[in-house]
């Protein structure tokens, strides 16, 4: 190590050359700067000739929009909105329904991806072939087909508000979308969530006091009780010092739709369902194909020391796969985030349909929006691929460990 | 996924300029052989394509209309359906000549857009249609309701302003298409579907058992319905702007499709002017001095499309109301061809 450093600067030229020049030397570096001074150029002419044809037919231009009063409503906001408000906050609400969808996704594509993944490469017939029909059905019909079947065959069967399906007159369940008591907090809320982290934090040191001992004494230890009698007792005695932590607003049936409670609208739940079950295939066999690349070996390995196929598969053959797993499984999550956009044609209100949809055609103003809008997905891309980067940096070194 | 490329080609084209030439539409439009007209994606009554792709309803006539005027031909009309949200974008970038699609005038669209509104062939109204099994029997009982809407249009904002205005809550659910919104009110997710009147009763036709549904008694808007064009072509926004008021002064002057090679002979001097047997109004125009025959030949007076399309002549059936002439009872109304 220390003499490469103290070679370093002296080749620190001849390094340099090679970077900017690579071997056509000089030469090489006069043309890398014709082309980039040439994109540069492209770059200019495109915005100043968009910016004198924009003046010539004298259409409005610039960002001052985005403090005009929207004046229309949206039907999922999980930030304050009313129809007064601009459409810079416009803008968010469509971007956080854009990411909650994105996030929920993601995780349930994950889930029925790498159980379908797993399934796949199952000793057991049926869950095998089970696996594969998924996987051939769904991968290959298209996506606004899969979310209009959600939305408009499986949801809008559904019955209407005033003859939902109802479980123990609490949850409501009609072509209107799920509607579920909401808790509403008292005084005693704050204890009672810091009695529940408490909890866990406990369980939490408990668990790793009871695996450290597992390898030093080699005795197992029965841990379960206290963790229950924590995750219950603290949070109940709590709650009879402070009183109750919160009362439940049960939904009512008022007039068209329910009034009171929370509210899932079906738009939401049709376009997650249709993300998540159409990316976990391409995610299964992008599991599938790393666990393939893991050598048998391993597999045999693990069984031959006793563990069983669920445990070998777990602590053996999955994090080695995760090396092969992780590249393509980023490009789904990619893949999922930008196909959320089709929310549109179910009316769910994300950043492409109220932004780049409806606030659009409203200001007119397209080149301004469309180029925020692609900022936008570009930045959560970035962000993404960044994120699973990290990740896979940690995983590698933890395998190369 | 479609939107996208179009917005997104729209913006490129812009950006690189495609529209240099915005002040020669009229000699464009003639190299080219035809006129390439914005329309719906199907609205009966006013833009619609029949099974074998021929377009017609009153929107698609004042297209005719002026093919008719410019290229003698109103068969040379290229259709490009455009949704609501798309509309504007279309005509800005120059892929369309003129905008005929059930269009709001309203200030903002005016200004800020780049375009001009050329006048009024329908003027409209926002109601709402709903399920008879409701019972509900005015707009007043709407608290709390689900709403269809198509996004991109001025329905949207409506809603909003009376709903607010009578402190009712409702539920906005807004999609990129008519269909899809057509798809989601039939499926029950929404009791009310809004738009203009006169496309509820289109869309009450297309419905499985238009029976079960009515449209409300109120009227909670102005929609003045008509073509526009873009900014910076002023002899191509006189011709279409003339165009559509000569269909409206030919129903006035009582000139028909059937009768309008007799009337041309008239010797009366509002007649004579309109036809170009005295002096040259249509040459003003950069147009034949008998551009008003060809028009009427075309499709007829302003009253005939209306009858034929959305009037007592067609399944829609709607009363000419408003859209009556000013000297009959309604307001439709044209500057003189003098």
């Amino acid at each position: 190590m220390a003499s490469e450093a103290r070679k370093a600067p002296l080749q620190f030229g001849i390094r340099l050359r090679r970077i900017l020049c690579g071997r056509a030397g000089w030469t090489g570096l006069v043309l890398q700067l014709v082309f980039a001074a040439l994109i540069v150029w492209l770059g200019y002419e495109i915005f100043a000739n968009a910016k004198a044809n924009l003046q010539n037919q004298r259409v409005a231009s610039g960002f001052g929009f985005l403090s005009q009063t929207a004046g229309f409503g949206v039907s999922q906001s999980l930030i304050p909105y009313s129809e007064s408000d601009t459409y810079a906050r416009v803008f968010f609400v469509g971007l956080v329904n854009t990411l909650v969808v994105a996030a929920v996704g993601i995780v349930f594509a994950t889930l029925i991806g790498f159980a379908v993944g797993i399934g796949r490469l199952s000793p057991n017939w049926l869950v095998a072939r089970i696996s594969g029909g998924y996987v051939e059905l769904i991968r290959n019909l298209p996506l606004l087909f899969q979310i209009l079947f959600w939305y408009l065959a499986v949801l809008g069967a559904l019955p209407g508000p005033r003859q939902s399906i109802s479980l123990f007159d609490e949850i409501f369940i009609s072509n209107r979308g799920l509607v579920i008591p909401r808790p509403i907090p008292h005084d005693g809320l704050m204890a009672f969530l810091i009695a529940i982290a408490v909890a866990v934090v406990a369980a939490l040191v408990l668990r790793s006091y009871a695996r450290r001992r597992l390898f030093r004494e080699g005795r197992p230890m029965t841990i379960w009780p206290y963790v229950l009698a924590l995750l219950i007792g603290l949070p109940l005695l709590v709650v009879l010092v402070f009183g109750t932590p919160f009362s439940v607003e049960v939904p009512q049936l008022k007039g068209f739709n329910f009034a009171g409670g929370l509210r899932v609208v079906p738009e939401f739940v049709a376009l997650t369902l249709a993300l998540s079950t159409y990316t976990a295939a391409f995610i299964a066999e992008n599991v599938r194909a790393g666990i393939q690349a893991v050598p048998r070996g391993q597999m045999e390995a693990g069984e031959s020391l006793g563990l069983s196929h669920g445990a070998t598969l777990r602590l053996i053959v999955v994090p080695q796969a995760m090396r092969v797993i992780l590249p393509p499984l980023t490009n789904q999550y990619l893949n999922l985030t930008k196909n959320s956009s089709l929310a549109v044609a179910i009316g769910y209100p994300d950043l492409f349909s109220v932004f780049a949809g409806t606030t659009l055609s409203q200001t007119g103003q397209a080149i301004e929006i469309i180029a925020i809008t692609m900022g936008v997905y570009l930045l959560i891309s970035i962000v993404t691929s960044v994120a699973m980067g990290l990740y896979g940096r940690r995983v590698n070194r933890s395998l190369s460990r | 996924m479609k939107r996208v490329y179009v917005v997104a080609g729209v913006v490129l084209a812009t950006a690189l300029g495609v529209q240099s030439v915005a002040a020669q539409t009229l000699k464009t439009v003639k190299e080219r052989g035809s006129l390439s007209c914005g329309v719906s994606q199907g609205l009966p009554g006013f833009s619609t394509p029949d099974d074998k792709g021929n377009w017609t309803g009153l929107d698609v006539d004042v297209c005719r209309a002026i093919a008719a005027a410019v290229l003698n031909d109103p068969t040379k009309v290229k259709f490009v359906p455009l949704s609501a949200k798309d509309r504007f974008t279309a005509l800005q970038s120059g892929e369309i000549d003129v905008l005929s699609r059930n269009t709001t005038w309203t200030l903002s669209r005016d200004t800020s857009l780049g375009v001009n509104f050329t006048g009024v062939t329908y003027y409209d109204g926002q109601g709402f249609l709903i399920r008879k099994s409701l019972k509900v029997n005015s707009a007043l009982e709407l608290n709390g309701a689900s709403i269809c809407v198509q996004t991109g249009t001025t329905n949207e904002q409506n809603v909003s302003d009376y709903f607010n205005g009578n402190h009712m809550k409702y539920e906005l659910i807004a999609f990129g298409t008519a269909d899809e919104t057509v798809k989601a009110y039939e499926s029950g997710r929404c009791d009310v579907f809004t738009s203009d009147i006169s496309q509820l009763y289109s869309i009450r036709l297309k419905l499985s058992a238009p029976g079960d549904h009515a449209v409300l008694p109120e009227v909670i808007s102005k929609e003045p319905l008509g073509p526009l064009v873009r900014h910076g072509d002023d002899q191509w926004f006189d011709i279409v702007k003339w165009t559509l008021f000569a269909m409206i002064n030919a129903e006035e002057l009582g000139v028909t499709q059937k009768n309008v090679d007799e009337m041309a002979k008239s010797t009366k001097p509002d007649l004579k002017r309109m036809f170009g047997t005295d002096g040259n109004l249509g040459e003003q125009l950069g147009l034949t001095k008998d551009w008003v025959t060809r028009i009427v030949k075309a499709v007829g007076n302003y009253g005939e499309s209306f009858d034929r399309n959305v009037g007592a002549g067609s399944n829609l059936g709607i009363s000419r109301g408003l859209n009556q002439l000013w000297n009959k009872g309604g307001i439709q109304y044209a500057p003189p061809i003098r």
